[in-house]
């Protein structure tokens, strides 16, 4: 689709304060009246006399989309080996790097990796998001649960940044998932259970494009079968998947009939297969070749063509306005903001915050004064054991001390018992040998002596 | 242009990212068409710019206004017929649609008629700055409700001309006082006014100490130094640094001159066109203001004013109690050293 090269513009502005144009025609008077309040009033229908030139709007502003680039985020769900890193390589005509996943992940993880794509001036910041192991277990029950909490994940970081006070918003690499290609496997019958469940539980927060994977399994009349019946299959379980928009005129035919296509039947394919003089994207069977850009073999072209060429900027405004939106709703009605009041008053977000925040602080504060107040029964508590024991230990030392005293005493008293006799034998023995002396020219006493000299040796 | 440079400019969105690969592209992919698919949100959208004209009575503001977008925004006052001088300063805001080549622009112009005109002019500046915040305060209030609207309306100030009046000196004193505050709050572009009564030296010498001026008292207007994202865009504005401010003349009448039809003022010693580069520089103005700086306008306005205003809001909230249904007109935001251009301070983040 041709369309001149945005940096004409970019030219333009530059050489506009070399060059000026002139005016032109004559000046119409219309009447026009002033009012106070612009509010209050719809504006009027302005005609002008002359070039004014702020039609070079749109250039300006997609010059200035082209300095900050673009951003894509692409969510890939499919079981292991259905094709979703191939399918996406030929989308963007190159080769990711990658290499094929293991059966064996226990549990489903994200896997998401971002690519600068650059075509003619235009940047593209693509960011693609791979379930690995989706499909694999062999209880699949818990198996959705990653890819929503990745989603959720992603509006909460932007929820978060856009609630900051010191915010860049500008600056801020978007990581909300725009679109969800759902891989189905080409069984020819109807949707898995798990799909379905997925599907339902996604397509609320994301803007899901369901595609047939390996649609080369699958002939002619068996594909415009399958196709009916996951449609039904899915308006019947109320799962609410991307429509492309019919509201602009200049798209609204084409989206029209490519919804009618819903679900695109893909094949994808790296690999270059010489058919007739041309090299294109295929893959060869001993029994043909199947076209990836035949618009006969497969609906690839179609699926480039809406995801890309017409629609991006419309998933990327969707994510934005609708799912975003209601995921953030979602989120602060839990926090317990509401717009409107108790008394049908309407609240203003400040509002709500300070009050809640009053509470959180009168909380805490209560709850500060609580484990004071704990920590200082337990204290006392401590203090009053410590106190019992020490009096019990004073205790103790008195009772030793007075037992020790007692102690003292009666060792008194038999010292002193024994030094009075030791005394009172000192006396004796004194005594006696005065008397033996006495008795010694008397040899009666002899025996006597004898016996005390021995009673003497013997002390 | 290199993609993973981060610069610190709001008008620009580089986006950091953790980890990104390039790799070789083989072929058409399509994805230059999202441009055109922008082009086509915007027209199906339409676009809106808020303008504000300051400056004395008499100094050709609605005049300026009409020609800038050829049309009658206003009637343009003829003395005499006047009504008599408000005492107060009031503003007066109309609202326009109008449409080029399939493109919408809804158009809001305020005038401030009674600035500057008391014989007391303390303080005059209060209800512009005051009608600046309310803009702010409104989108403020519509972004943090809980179901907000798909499209907010906007209609902050984008653009604020300032008219000095052609006296040939320098700065007034309360031209500096009107500028200093303007500047952190809002885009102002200083326009001479009635540079016909002024020889084109006389204009040069003007002009010069005019920008002396704003050095020396570190006002910076429009097209702000430090937005410059990267080498184009600083050699585009230093050119119309140069410039700033523009000499203008304002006319809504046509006249013949050498067979053409041309609008300008029709004096005794000559006809002053106003889309002449030799005359005037009204073209230079136009050109800023709509042909090539809209976006950018109103970009640094969402990116930059908008945010120091709300920072300052949300933290001013927390320490000022508040009742049911309030929108208080936030006083004129404090000292220089308050507000920061950059919004880079180290201030707690929660919110």
């Amino acid at each position: 689709m041709q369309h001149p090269l945005p940096s004409d513009a970019g030219r333009h502005r530059g050489s506009l304060f070399q060059s000026h144009i002139t005016a032109k025609t004559a000046h119409t008077s219309s009447q026009v009246s002033d009012h106070e309040q612009k509010q209050k009033d719809s504006p009027r229908s302005l005609t002008m006399s002359g070039h004014v030139g702020f039609e070079s709007l749109p250039d300006q502003l997609v010059n200035r989309s082209i300095q900050q680039g673009f951003c894509f985020n692409i969510l890939c769900v499919g079981e292991t080996g259905i094709g979703k890193s191939t399918l996406i390589d030929t989308l963007f005509n190159t080769n990711f790097e990658g290499h094929e996943s293991s059966h064996f992940y226990p549990h489903v993880r994200l896997k998401a990796q971002t690519y600068e794509l650059q075509e003619s001036n235009v940047r593209l910041k693509l960011t693609i998001v791979n379930t690995v192991g989706f499909g694999d277990q062999i209880n699949k029950e818990e198996s959705y649960q990653p890819i929503v909490d990745y989603i959720d994940a992603q509006f909460e970081a932007y929820l978060q940044e856009e609630l900051k006070i010191k915010r860049s918003l500008f600056n801020y690499h978007d990581s909300r998932v725009h679109v969800c290609l759902y891989f189905i496997s080409p069984t020819g019958h109807s949707l898995k259970t798990l799909d379905l469940l997925t599907m339902k539980s996604l397509d609320s927060k994301v803007n899901i494009i369901p595609v047939i994977a390996k649609a080369d399994a699958i002939s002619k009349t068996e594909l415009q079968k399958f196709k009916i019946k996951l449609m039904s299959e899915l308006v019947s379980n109320g799962v609410q998947i991307y429509h492309f928009p019919t509201d602009d005129e200049t798209i609204a035919k084409i989206n029209a009939s490519m919804n009618g296509h819903l679900p695109f039947a893909v094949v994808g394919s790296m690999d270059e297969v010489k058919v007739g003089n041309k090299m294109v994207k295929a893959r060869q069977y001993p029994w043909g070749i199947v076209q990836v850009e035949n618009e006969n073999h497969c609906d690839f072209v179609k699926l480039r063509e809406m995801l890309i060429c017409t629609n991006m900027e419309d998933l990327r405004d969707q994510t934005h306005t609708r799912h975003y939106e209601l995921y953030r709703r979602h989120k602060l009605e839990e926090m317990g903001f509401m717009d409107v009041g108790p008394e049908n008053q309407p609240l203003s977000l400040q509002e709500t915050y300070e009050a809640k925040r009053h509470e959180f602080y009168g909380e805490r504060q209560r709850k500060e004064e609580e484990m004071k107040q704990l920590f200082v029964q337990r204290v006392k508590e401590k203090e009053a054991i410590l106190k019992e024991a020490e009096r019990e230990l004073q205790a103790k030392f008195e009772h030793l001390k007075r037992v020790h005293q007692e102690e003292k005493l009666r060792l008194e008293e038999k010292r002193r018992l024994l030094e009075e006799e030791i005394m009172a034998f000192s006396k004796k023995k004194a005594t006696s040998e005065i008397y033996q002396n006495q008795t010694f020219m008397t040899p009666g006493s002899n025996l006597r002596k004898d016996k005390d000299r021995k009673n003497s040796n013997f002390m | 242009m290199d993609p993973l440079r981060q610069s610190p400019s709001p008008s620009s969105s580089r986006a950091s990212s953790p980890r990104t690969f390039s790799c070789e592209r083989l072929g058409y992919v399509g994805i230059e068409a999202v441009l055109d698919q922008l082009k086509i949100k915007a027209m199906k959208m339409g676009f809106e710019f808020n303008i504000m004209v300051v400056g004395q009575s008499g100094l050709g503001k609605s005049t300026m206004v009409n020609t800038l977008f050829k049309s009658k925004i206003w009637k343009s006052t003829m003395p005499g017929l006047r009504v008599p001088m408000p005492q107060t300063l009031q503003l007066h805001s109309v609202t326009h649609v109008i449409e080029e080549n399939g493109v919408k622009l809804k158009l809001t112009v305020t005038d401030t008629p009674g600035f500057g005109d008391q014989i007391n002019n303390d303080k005059c500046w209060d209800p512009i700055l005051g009608y600046i915040n309310e803009q702010y305060e409104r989108y403020l209030q519509e972004e943090i409700l809980i179901t907000r609207q798909r499209h907010i309306p906007d209609t902050r100030v984008h653009c604020c001309v300032y008219f000095v009046p052609p006296t040939g000196h320098c700065l007034r004193p309360l031209d500096l006082e009107f500028l200093q505050r303007l500047c952190r709050a809002v885009n102002v572009v200083p326009v001479i006014a009635r540079a016909d009564s002024l020889t084109i030296e006389e204009r040069e010498a003007f002009r010069h100490r005019i920008q002396d001026d704003l050095k020396t008292h570190s006002i910076e207007v429009y097209p702000q130094k430090s937005f410059d994202e990267d080498i184009n865009d600083k050699i585009l504005n230093s050119k119309i640094r140069e410039r700033i401010p523009f000499a203008v003349v304002g006319a809504d009448r046509e006249h013949m001159v050498n067979g053409r039809c041309v609008l300008g003022r029709k004096t005794k010693w000559g006809i002053i066109e106003v889309e002449n580069m030799a005359h005037c520089e009204f073209p230079l103005l136009r050109d800023l203001l709509i042909r090539s700086h809209l976006q950018d306008l109103k970009d640094i306005t969402h990116n930059v004013h908008y945010e120091n205003y709300r920072i300052i809001r949300l933290k001013e909230s927390h320490a000022l109690p508040r009742g049911p249904g309030w929108v208080n007109l936030a006083p004129t935001p404090p000292g220089p050293g308050k507000v920061c251009r950059w919004a880079e301070d180290d201030s707690d983040e929660d919110f």
